[in-house]
Parts: C-alpha cells; sequence; structure tokens
C-alpha cells in the first residue's frame, strides 16, 4: 500500500536521523537537506537509496539534485512510489 | 590436424611481495585552497583527504615504477632476471608508445621479460593481478612484477573544487609468483561501458592537433587547459558504494570466504566516505582492518591498492598471511575485486 504523506515524512526522518545524526523531530516539509539538516552530497545519496528501498521508489542520479527540502522528496516519493 | 603442446606452470599463484613509493612532496590541503574556493574542513569531511604526493619532474611514471618494484622484487626475495612478464596498468603516462612497461622491465634488469602496458583505471590493479595470475598457473611466466602507477596532478584541473582536492601520484607494486596452495581467489570483474561519461578525461587528445583551439576549456588566464579527469561525484559515489559493495560481496562468495574470515579490507582509495559506506554495506565486523590511506596519499587511481597495501604491512595494522578483500573501481566503468593473502 502507497505510504501516505504523514508516513514519508516520518521515514525520511528515520532514514536522516540514521545517516546524519540529525533529531527526528527537526526533519520537516520545509527544511533544506544541506542548509537545515547537514546532510550533505554524498549522505543525500545515502538517504536517496534507503528512501527508495524503504518506499519502493526508484530515484535516478538526475533527479537528486532536484531534492532540495524534505518537501521535494516527499512530493517525489509520493507521485513515483510502487 | 595437427596438436599442439602447451607449457604447463604452478597448480596456484600467490603475491610474494610487495612495495611503494611516494613522491617526496606532500601537499596539504592549504596549497589546493590557493585555486578553489572552499575550505581544509570541506575538503576533509568530503574526502577525508588531509594531505597528498604530488611528483616532481624526475619522479616519472617509469621512475616511480622502479623504485616501487625494486622493493617489491627485495620483499619477494627473487631476483629482476627471474621476472618473465611486466604488466603496468596507468593512465597517465604521456608517450603513447612504447609502452613504459618496456622500459622498467629493462631498468630493472630483467631478462627481456614481456612487458605491456594495461588501462583499466582504478581497477587496474586488479586487472593486472587477474592476468599475472593467469601467467603464473599457465607457464607463461614464473614470476610476474606487477604495478599501479599514477602522476594525476598531471591529469588535475586546480580550478574545479570538485576535484582539484582528489588527486595523489605515486606507484605501487607486487610480484605474483607460483604456489602450492591457492591464495588469490576468483576475480569478480566487469565493466559498465554504458556509464563511461561518469568518470572521464575532459577532453580527448586529439582535439589538441585540430588547430582550432577555440572549442577547447581555457582556463583563468585564457590559456588552453590540459585535459583532466572530471566526474560526476554522485553518481559514482552511488555505483562505488551500493554496487560495488554486491561485487565485493560476490568476491567473497567465489573465494569461500565470510566476513568473519576476513583479516583486511583494502578498497581502492578513491575518497574515505565512499570506504566508509562499504563497510557499512557489506557489514564488515569490527575485527577488519580497513585501508584508509587516502587521508595522506589521496586517490592515486590503480597505485591506491597496492600503495594500501605497503602501508599497512609497514605499519604492522596488517601481517603477512592474513586475508585480504581487495577492489578496485572507476573510470570505464570497470570494476575487480578478489580475495588474497598478504604477503
Amino acid at each position: 500500500m502507497a505510504a501516505t504523506q504523514e508516513e514519508i515524512v516520518a521515514g525520511l526522518a528515520d532514514i536522516v536521523n540514521e545517516i546524519a545524526g540529525i533529531p527526528v523531530e527537526d526533519v520537516q516539509l520545509d527544511k533544506s537537506f544541506t542548509d537545515d539538516l547537514d546532510v550533505d552530497s554524498l549522505s543525500m545519496v545515502e538517504v536517496v537509496v534507503a528512501a527508495e528501498e524503504r518506499f519502493d521508489v526508484k530515484i535516478p542520479d538526475d533527479d537528486v539534485k532536484n531534492l532540495k527540502t524534505v518537501g521535494d522528496a516527499t512530493d517525489y516519493i509520493l507521485k513515483h512510489q510502487g | 590436424m595437427s596438436k599442439i603442446k602447451t607449457r604447463k606452470g604452478a597448480p596456484y599463484a600467490r603475491i610474494l611481495g610487495v612495495g611503494g613509493y611516494r613522491p617526496t612532496r606532500v601537499v596539504p590541503n592549504e596549497v589546493i585552497l590557493e585555486t578553489i574556493d572552499s575550505s581544509d574542513e570541506w575538503i576533509r569531511s568530503r574526502s577525508g583527504i588531509e594531505t597528498r604526493h604530488w611528483a616532481n619532474d624526475e619522479e616519472t611514471v617509469a621512475a616511480m615504477s622502479i623504485e616501487a618494484s625494486g622493493k617489491a622484487i627485495a620483499d619477494a626475495g627473487i631476483r629482476a632476471e627471474q621476472i618473465g612478464a611486466v604488466v603496468v596498468s596507468t593512465v597517465s603516462h604521456f608517450s603513447q608508445t612504447p609502452a613504459v612497461a618496456t622500459e622498467i622491465a629493462d631498468k630493472l634488469g630483467t631478462n627481456q621479460a614481456a612487458a605491456f602496458d594495461i588501462s583499466a583505471g582504478c581497477a587496474g590493479f586488479g586487472y593486472a593481478l587477474t592476468l599475472a595470475k593467469g601467467m603464473v598457473v599457465d607457464g607463461s611466466a614464473e614470476y610476474v612484477l606487477v604495478i599501479g602507477v599514477e602522476r594525476l596532478s598531471d591529469l588535475t584541473d586546480l580550478e574545479d573544487r570538485t576535484t582539484a582536492f582528489l588527486f595523489g601520484d605515486g606507484a605501487g607494486a607486487v610480484i605474483v609468483g607460483p604456489s602450492e596452495e591457492p591464495h588469490i581467489g576468483p576475480t569478480v570483474w566487469g565493466s559498465e561501458g554504458d556509464k563511461s561519461d561518469t568518470i572521464k578525461q575532459t577532453v580527448p587528445w586529439n582535439e589538441f592537433r585540430l588547430g582550432d583551439v577555440s572549442q577547447l576549456p581555457l582556463d583563468g588566464k585564457g590559456n588552453v587547459k590540459f585535459p583532466a579527469i572530471t566526474q560526476e561525484g554522485q553518481a559514482v559515489f552511488r555505483w562505488a558504494v551500493f554496487e560495488m559493495a554486491k561485487v565485493a560481496q560476490q568476491a567473497l562468495d567465489a573465494a569461500g570466504i565470510t566476513p568473519d574470515d576476513l583479516d583486511v579490507f583494502i578498497p581502492h582509495q578513491a575518497n574515505v566516505r565512499i570506504i566508509d559506506s562499504m563497510v557499512k554495506t557489506l557489514k564488515l565486523p569490527e575485527h577488519v582492518t580497513v585501508a584508509r590511506d587516502i587521508r595522506t596519499t589521496g586517490n592515486t587511481s590503480a597505485a591506491s591498492i597496492p600503495l594500501a597495501m605497503e602501508r599497512l604491512l609497514a605499519t604492522g595494522e596488517a601481517k603477512s598471511g592474513d586475508t585480504a578483500l581487495v577492489i578496485g573501481f572507476g573510470a570505464g566503468l570497470v570494476y575487480a575485486a578478489t580475495v588474497v593473502t598478504l604477503p
């Protein structure tokens, strides 16, 4: 069953917490991965791969650069999840 | 049809000795920061690199190779004239022909050993090691000298903030010879040419002979830039960490080695973040020693695995007889992984 927006944000919060050590409550839709959450370009790849697995979605390299905020990633997953 | 006689070599092959050469000039991040807008903290956090070695005019690809090879020959306890073949992996020997391997074979004092260069980027050591193993087992050579050597400072765009800090120079060499027991596992290797744009040379050499340089990239002073290595960082990172972890696992499986059996992990020294993520993805146990030579050597492409091997043995972090997983991966894209017993 497809994940809801809330479930996706919660899932991304877990992933960002695991990879960058950021508290889950800090991971909000308007937060920028690089500017607010200390997720650099390489950690972002790890976040993307973990999200692909968790939400059964493919996020190609060319699309990764467009995912600036948690909201961008959530929308992308909502639209493309299997 | 006539019957063709064949030779028979040793039952198995093993690495008998290793040697390395790092150029005398140590280049700290401060020097890199003279030409790019970045910081020491940024470079360290993205790559793990603190210093690298850059070669001077005398430290040519051949000269560095000869130094490293001399140490490997001594470490193996053989004489140069016993070497039957010299295989050099490099992408930074700028004379297209002849191969640099022939000069090295001659200057080392081999007895007209077969000698040739290969181009397999950062997987070059694994490719050359695989060829060497085959030669020892089929009797083409009793001892094979395998060299990974690069002067990547010559192929570095010092104005590119994503790669200027990354590359280093150096040579690593091993002697592969006969063994009664298997000490080099099956190689898991391959290529993914559909990803050839991921890591590449900015401009092919033949662009320079056309006379029309208007399409070539220029430096800050308006001069035509020498070709450099460029890469798509995120794509390389994803492929290296997640796809190469699978290849590394396949190499362990092919050799019948579990992570618990493993003593040492020597991945190509591409970036400490790739190394750390691979270790995590492979779920390597705590007791496995992981090579992180990149911190003070930079990314030396084909030279990185033998250089890291030499350093681990020299510092005592690894010891002779340890079981090591080695994996190289890079431009092509190409990869090669195998399990070896350390010399």
